[in-house]
């Protein structure tokens, strides 16, 4: 029995993913910028893609879309943390509640309403040229 | 008889943890039906928190390991791209709503969470803690990190936000008349991220795609506006 080829690639992508981050943290830091680096370098790694579009399943994508699928595991590391805000939180809970719930809510009605509000404006204008 | 106390500056321990916790998540998950609020993270941070409760292990013994696992989280947010690049063209057909949209939602997203946390009686850590727990949480970490605010409460909100907007979500968005997919895509994806979009997918293939975009433009713009708001 032949142990089969690693499918190649993968590191192609990491080595994309890290490129992108490191410029982006560069960049950040020499323009001395109060935003994420990781955020610079994910248009960046969009902008790559954008250039060398890829298919579905190719190299420079397959770590990212490995990575995207477990993306939660990621999350527990600093989901832990909260062990030590186990006190904060206790206190907190009223105004937690109220910031994620209430906010969460004014934010889906607004970007509902103003999206299907804008999307008829852009369709009434679009017939009103088509009408002349 | 030798004894375990050394283990806890092996990097092993908190690796095998984290790892293990999250594949209990996902068993859990799968076992629900896939039901929004048993999000696999939110088990796997209870399951490690127990674990490190009973067996005294402290945080920073359990970070040794757990780090390797956490540094991802950068590149992880770079691979965001991804479905920005894949539904890109979708701008293209339909820009001024999806812009303004996402960029005027997460302004009411961030604004709404000052006032709402403060108007309960939160303090001002609080507050930029819970600022950007509408973009898609590996930025929502990373902007709360750069603010000051309690990184591990800010993970646990925004996955909580997004699974209210995988439960009640679409149902809402109904009852208040927005029909059209994109919208209700675009607006699911602004408030609620990835788990939104996982929802937002099961609807339709159009609304879906909408919700990713939305969640992409949203991490950048929640970006944008917090060093703006909070400088």
């Amino acid at each position: 029995m032949t142990t089969p080829e690693p499918r190649p690639g993968f590191l192609t992508g990491i080595l994309a993913l890290l490129g992108c981050q490191l410029v982006g943290e560069a960049s950040v830091r020499l323009a001395d910028l109060a935003f994420p680096g990781t955020v610079v370098g994910m248009v960046l790694f969009a902008i790559v893609l954008g250039i060398a579009r890829p298919k579905a399943g190719a190299p420079l994508t397959r770590a990212p879309a490995a990575m995207l699928r477990h993306l939660q595991l990621l999350f527990v590391p600093v989901g832990v943390g909260i062990i030590a805000n186990l006190h904060e939180l206790g206190r907190w809970v009223l105004p937690i509640a109220s910031g994620l719930w209430f906010s969460w809510l004014v934010g889906i009605v607004a970007v509902g309403w103003l999206v299907q509000a804008l999307l008829g404006f852009g369709r009434a204008a679009q017939e009103r040229d088509v009408d002349g | 008889m030798g004894d375990l106390s050394g283990l806890g500056a092996t990097p092993v321990l908190g690796l095998s943890l984290t790892l293990g916790g999250y594949v209990v998540g996902r068993w859990v998950y799968e076992r629900t039906g896939r039901h929004p609020m048993a999000q696999p993270v939110l088990i796997a941070v209870a399951l490690v928190m127990g674990v490190l409760g009973v067996f005294h292990i402290s945080y920073d013994d359990y970070m040794k390991g757990a780090g390797i696992i956490g540094f991802w989280l950068g590149p992880a947010t770079v691979a965001l791209a991804l479905p920005l690049y894949r539904e890109f063209a979708l701008v293209r057909r339909a820009a001024v709503p999806v812009l303004v949209g996402v960029g005027v939602g997460s302004l009411v997203s961030i604004g709404s969470a000052l006032w709402f946390t403060q108007w309960a009686g939160g303090d001002e850590t609080l507050q930029r803690t819970l600022a950007p727990k509408a973009a898609t949480t590996p930025i929502a970490i990373a902007l709360t990190q750069s603010l000051g605010g309690l990184p591990g409460i800010t993970t646990v909100c925004t996955i909580v936000a997004g699974a209210i907007g995988a439960v009640v979500g679409p149902w809402l968005l109904t009852r208040i008349g927005v029909r059209d997919l994109r919208a209700r895509g675009i607006a699911l994806g602004s408030v609620s991220h990835g788990i939104g979009t996982s929802r937002a997918l099961i609807e339709s293939r159009t609304e879906g795609a909408f919700s990713g975009l939305a969640m992409a433009l949203n991490g950048l713009a929640t970006s944008i506006w917090i060093p703006i708001l909070f400088r």
